[in-house]
């Protein structure tokens, strides 16, 4: 077993990097969708909703499938990489929206009026008052997404990536070890993610303004 | 006492949410250092109209005028204009991310760009002067009621406002907690402040007030010096809203007349 553990730090490396540039890109996607809904922005907010019932009723196999497979019918051809980037981050983006969404429906409206009250204008309002409490009631289930979106990356292997869940198969396909392979598997995502876990926990409770009473 | 310069003045303004109206043809001019109280019954629309004042609700007739520059035309610039207009409320709404000396420096730092140092030793001498300096870094879930809407009327200070909206400020206070608040309102009354203050303190309004408005559906009935509304309302609906703050000398009576 331990003559394969290389490929599986190499792969889990793979899996974190992927995962990583995907999360922060869902972030990124997800706070600018949840703003253009929180503004009413017209037409954007349409657009938004539509996208985010497309990706979150879409499997992200199906998506992989159509960037990989369907997009390159069209004269589009992406890296395996950019697919397995893209398809998460398109996923991802929904969910996080979801998750900012609600923080930003948390926030009082009369905390924006006192904002408003003191001469802030509305991207000073979002910055110092609106995000802070945001970011404060929405962690827990950003925590929950990020780690959901590391798990969804062992769908890479789909898109011919050399992630976890491919070096696994990789092994099972060659040495018929199935058990010894899958065990790996399983640590190999523990290792990953618990401490990722730990950290969620750890950092829900550092942003928590206890009692939240203004 | 020469003529006095009027600072705000409202001409026929006319709100409407949609169903029905809410003030209707309201004209008041607040004049320099002058203490107006709003007094009413619920929903006649006192709240409604600080709240168009600063801006906070669209109007759907008349003007609003800030030292003589109508500020209800729609080219205003608010986030100017309400720094001359400060505003207290009545959920006090600290900002629950920053500690005390934060959310009354966050307007100064902000919005004005003022020097840190300077605008810090200001908080700090509004704080002493309503009491909590010694709350600077505490975070408002630490504070109580009275505390956190004293540390907004200094949040609001800070902005150094020509006119100060207070929207029953007291309203959701602790009776006990009420007269701290209260009493920095007189005191920033005695220091020439401009004010327009929503209350159903009427004591206090009594003490306060240069003048007293009371409004009802969407109309002002009255407008007189305190004395005069509180001893001789000229309208009977004046009346009856002072009527039912009585309570004592009515309790007096009616076990006077069933003891005969």
């Amino acid at each position: 077993m331990t003559k394969y553990a290389p490929m599986y730090v190499q792969a889990a490396w793979l899996t974190l990097r992927l995962g990583v540039i995907g999360i922060l890109c869902s972030l990124l996607i997800g706070l600018v969708c949840a703003i253009l809904q929180y503004y009413r922005v017209p037409v954007f907010r349409r657009i938004v909703r539509i996208y985010i019932e497309l990706s979150r009723n879409t499997p992200l196999l199906v998506q992989l499938f159509f960037l990989y497979f369907g997009l390159p019918k069209a004269g589009i051809r992406l890296s395996s990489e950019a697919c397995a980037i893209i398809g998460l981050s398109f996923l991802g983006g929904s969910y996080m929206a979801e998750a900012f969404r609600s923080g930003l429906e948390a926030v009082e409206k009369s905390q924006v009026e006192s904002g408003l009250s003191i001469g802030l204008r509305h991207g000073q309002l979002m910055r110092y008052v609106i995000l802070p409490q945001v970011i404060s009631t929405s962690v827990p289930a950003i925590c929950a997404n990020m780690i959901f979106l590391i798990k969804e990356t062992s769908l890479f292997s789909a898109v011919a990536l050399a992630d976890l869940m491919y070096v696994a198969k990789d092994l099972i396909g060659l040495y018929y070890k199935t058990d010894e392979a899958l065990l790996m598997l399983v640590i190999s995502y523990l290792i990953l993610l618990l401490p990722i876990s730990l950290a969620a926990s750890w950092l829900e409770r550092r942003v928590r303004y206890a009692g939240f009473g203004n | 006492m020469g003529k006095k310069e009027v600072l705000l003045e409202i001409r026929n303004l006319h709100k409407d949410y949609g169903n029905g109206p809410v003030l209707e043809d309201i004209s008041l001019q607040v004049e320099k250092g002058e203490v107006i109280v709003l007094v009413g019954p619920s929903g006649c629309g006192k709240s409604t109209l600080l709240r168009c004042i600063n801006g906070l609700e669209p109007i759907q007739g008349g003007s609003i005028l800030l030292d003589g520059r109508e500020i209800t035309d729609g080219k205003t610039n608010w986030s100017q204009v309400r720094q001359k207009i400060g505003m207290v409320f009545q959920s006090y709404d600290l900002f629950p991310n920053m500690t005390v000396l934060d959310n009354v420096l966050l307007g100064p730092l902000k919005v004005q760009k003022r020097q840190k140092a300077e605008a810090k030793a200001q908080a700090e001498q509004l704080l002493a002067r309503v009491g909590l300096l010694q709350k600077k870094d505490a975070y408002p879930r630490e504070l109580s009621g009275g505390q956190k809407q004293r540390v907004a009327i200094v949040r609001a200070l800070m902005m150094e406002p020509e006119i100060l909206l207070f929207d029953e400020v007291t309203a959701a206070l602790d009776p006990e907690m009420v007269r701290e608040v209260l009493d920095v309102m007189l005191e920033l009354a005695e220091s020439g402040s401009t004010m327009l203050i929503v209350t159903h303190e009427l004591q206090f309004a009594r003490a306060v007030a240069d003048r007293i408005v009371f409004l009802d559906g969407g109309h002002i009935v009255e407008m007189d010096d305190p004395e005069t509304f509180f001893t001789q309302p000229k309208s009977d609906r004046v009346h009856r809203f002072l009527n039912t703050f009585v309570f004592a000398s009515q309790s007096q009576e009616r076990k006077h007349s069933e003891s005969q």
